[in-house]
């Protein structure tokens, strides 16, 4: 499994356009405090955290690349490696558990044939999984991008993803 | 002027179960008719009722709309708001009630509740100022501008709030060591990083009734001397993050925020930190470092933020739900109000989210000091599908069960914590017979120890070990001396954590080995998991006697594993199944068993 992501990084050895980096870090500039807000914008514009782009925001905002490495590791919103168009992010809270949700992960699995963290070789899924999104009265739940699909069973799983293409 | 207000569920659950598209096709029926600048739309806060969304409420007729589908807008429209005539096929319906039910007093669900802290969720539109402010907003916030501070944290001790986010400590005692620690420069902070999987509350608020944070915190910074304060809020929610943004910039147009408010001289400003994915956030100390900008990790307390804060400066930390009940407090006679309900040591009401096995799912409010029974029964309507009530988690990972046995017990803090679990944010998860409870603490654990920072060996290795232990036994390799085993490493994990994810996240092994130790036994023992989760230790048989051969088990099974012809009772190939328990979820007659491996032996389901 962890192949495919190996394989997709050596695909995707598109130069890093860094131009748009100056504007994203301007307002912060001098703030190390902002530092996460920071990461945040950058993960919104390249979908992930492109080592070319940490070196920027690192020589930009004078922040040690390994602090800078040592924040954004910590956080599971912070990606290192690039990502699917969509992103299915499973619930695993409590409710959802209880409820079924290891049998939703699991079929999900099987239909896209990579686990969790991993994103499809086509570019199209990246497949993780969140504490909670809250939508506990409607669990189990999955979220793909800013969808929430709630009161999942196994067998609704396929027409979903078939939605997303 | 409108004719009526239409205020449509606009949180998190609703829109999960297709509110959006049901205002789209509303819309569309008022404009067909051509009435549509006759009726206010608002896409608002929650009521609460998330099983039955999405939820419409028209006003002023006070007619409760649930389970809506976007073809039933054209009937609405047409019967009720042209033809003044109340769609009865909307209505709510369910075992509870005798005849559909019109509004919040006539439905179950409602009637035990008690609205201080939800009191405008669902009744005004969050993103609009004026609404909140005609519902008596921000007067409580202007009467504390006339108190000195001293007076203002010694009413909020006075009315007896504790911390709605955890360990209970008492609110105005914590302003008042930050107003009395030295310095100029003074923080308040929101903590809105409710990450406790199974509670949804402090989202809700936040979705519903943005201003009350806002007020809660201005008249927060007033009695501690602050003048900033920050929402740290999970990136999860950006529903909730947005209508915040919109009430800090409609409160700054006011003159609500910012300099000389109402030209008192006191200056407050908000901002909003998004969080980046960490449970441990939820701990002060780690919160404040990511503010900072820091890793997220907990320090040793004390010095407590009270005097050794955010940026070093004394900062006072509040939930989200404790922050709303503030205005409830500060207004005129709200002391008396507020401290007139709940019990001796737990003041006020405390919002629940009820989810699991439950069948009223939803956001509810209740006094403190109602019984578990009656959250359960009366407002949850009981447990789904009929089963057996097993038992409840209150607290999330770091809380514990509640058996069946307990169901009396009333809700507050200290009978809470006696009973092995904690009030936490508010996250009630209801299970059933069909819950393995040896399962329920293994996937704690494993949430906890996933989420453990690594500051501390005993967070950091003790919760591995356990998992470990647990892992072992649900998946039939227990051994005798593992309950032992669990019960020591706990006692040490709780003694030598440096944080409140580490001192708590034992409770719900603790727990369910308290109340349900027959079940670890069995599953070390016998092998067996009577619940029908840990795949290793049942199997699924049929009852050979009560199958009529349906054939709706074997249409589902996805690996072919029932064998059987038409009308003559199936059989399970043992061999083939995965334990999937698809066929179980499918079976009409009830007739597939949980039973142990290798055994024929009839023990139902």
């Amino acid at each position: 499994m962890l192949k495919s992501g190996a394989a997709l990084e050596t695909a995707k050895m598109d130069p890093i356009d860094l131009s748009p980096l100056d504007p994203l870090v301007e307002p912060y500039l001098g703030k190390k405090e902002m530092v996460i807000p920071v990461l945040q914008k950058v993960q919104e514009h390249y979908g992930y955290l492109p080592r070319p782009a940490m070196e920027g925001v690192s020589r930009l905002m004078q922040i040690p690349l390994s602090r800078l490495y040592g924040v954004a590791t910590f956080y599971a919103q912070f990606k290192m490696k690039p990502r699917g168009r969509y992103i299915i992010r499973v619930c695993k809270g409590t409710a959802c558990h209880i409820q079924g949700s290891p049998k939703i992960a699991e079929r999900i699995e099987e239909i896209l044939g990579v686990q969790s963290g991993v994103t499809t070789d086509d570019l199209r899924f990246t497949l993780e999984e969140v504490a909670c999104i809250g939508a506990c009265a409607l669990a189990p739940v999955i979220m793909v991008n800013d969808n929430p699909h709630g009161r999942l069973t196994p067998d609704k799983v396929q027409a979903i993803l078939d939605s997303y293409e | 002027m409108y004719e009526k207000h239409l205020m449509i569920c606009g949180a998190t659950g609703c829109i999960s179960s297709g509110s959006q598209s049901v205002e789209e096709a509303l819309v569309e029926a008022l404009e067909m008719h051509k009435i549509r600048d006759k009726y206010r739309l608002v896409m608002g806060g929650c009521p609460g009722f998330c099983e039955v969304g999405p939820i419409i409420v028209v006003y002023p007729d006070e007619v409760f709309y649930c389970r809506l589908k976007p073809k039933d807008m054209a009937e609405l429209v047409e019967k009720h708001l042209v033809g003044g005539e109340i769609v009865e096929r909307l209505l709510y319906k369910g075992p509870d009630v005798d005849a559909p039910a019109r509004f919040f007093d006539t439905i179950p669900f409602y009637t035990k509740q008690k609205f201080n802290v939800l009191r405008n969720s669902g009744l005004i539109d969050p993103e609009i100022i004026d609404e909140y402010i005609m519902r008596g907003g921000y007067s409580a916030f202007t009467r504390a501008l006339d108190l000195e501070p001293a007076a203002i944290c010694a009413e909020v001790k006075k009315a007896g709030l504790r911390g709605r986010g955890g360990a209970g400590f008492s609110t105005g005692l914590k302003w008042e060591f930050t107003l009395q620690a030295p310095g100029i420069k003074k923080y308040v902070v929101c903590n809105a990083d409710e990450g406790d999987p199974g509670a949804f509350m402090d989202r809700s608020i936040l979705e519903g009734d943005p201003h009350a944070i806002l007020e809660g915190m201005l008249i927060c910074g007033r009695a501690i001397g602050a003048d900033e304060g920050y929402v740290y809020c999970r990136a999860e929610y950006p529903l909730a993050i947005k209508r915040l943004k919109i009430a800090i910039e409609q409160a700054e147009q006011y003159g609500l925020l910012g300099q000389n408010i109402l030209a008192s001289g006191y200056n407050f400003k908000v901002k909003i930190k998004e969080g980046a994915g960490a449970f441990v956030c939820g701990e002060e100390t780690a919160l404040l470092a990511s503010i900072e900008g820091k890793r997220g990790m907990p320090r040793p307390r004390p010095p407590f933020p009270a005097q050794f804060g955010l940026f070093g400066k004394p900062t006072t930390i509040n939930n989200v739900e404790t922050l709303a009940n503030i205005p409830l407090i500060l207004k005129e006679g709200g002391v008396a109000e507020f401290s007139e309900i709940g019990t001796a040591g737990s003041k006020g009401t405390k919002v629940f989210a009820l989810a699991g096995k439950i069948r009223n799912t939803g956001l509810c409010e209740v006094p403190m000091g109602i019984t578990i029974r009656e959250i359960i029964y009366d407002v949850g309507g009981g447990i789904k599908g009929g089963r057996a009530f097993k038992a409840v988690q209150a607290g999330g990972p770091s809380g514990g069960c509640i058996p069946a046995e307990l169901l009396d017990l009333p809700i507050d803090y200290d009978s809470l914590n006696q009973a092995g679990a904690i009030m936490g944010s508010g996250g009630l998860v209801v299970m059933d017979e069909r819950t393995c409870m040896v399962d329920l603490a293994r996937y704690f654990l494993s949430f906890t120890q996933k989420e453990s920072c690594g500051k501390c060996t005993p967070c950091r290795e003790g919760t591995k070990r356990m998992l470990e232990i647990l892992n072992r036994i649900t998946e039939g390799a227990g051994i005798p001396e593992d309950l032992d085993t669990l019960d020591s490493l706990a006692a040490s994990i709780k003694d030598s954590s440096l944080c409140g994810l580490g001192q708590t996240c034992p409770n719900p092994v603790l727990s369910t080995i308290r109340y349900f130790r027959a079940e670890y036994e069995e599953h070390i023992n016998d092998r067996y998991c009577r619940s029908g989760v840990c795949k290793a230790l049942f199997n699924y048989r049929i009852d050979q006697q009560r199958c009529n051969g349906c054939t709706a088990c074997s249409r589902v099974c996805p690996v072919e594993a029932i064998e059987g012809q038409k009308k003559e009772p199936h059989a399970i190939i043992q061999e083939l199944c995965t334990r999937c328990g698809s066929c179980i979820e499918k079976c009409p007659q009830d007739c597939i068993m949980i039973t142990p491996v290798g055994r024929e032996a009839d023990v139902s389901s």
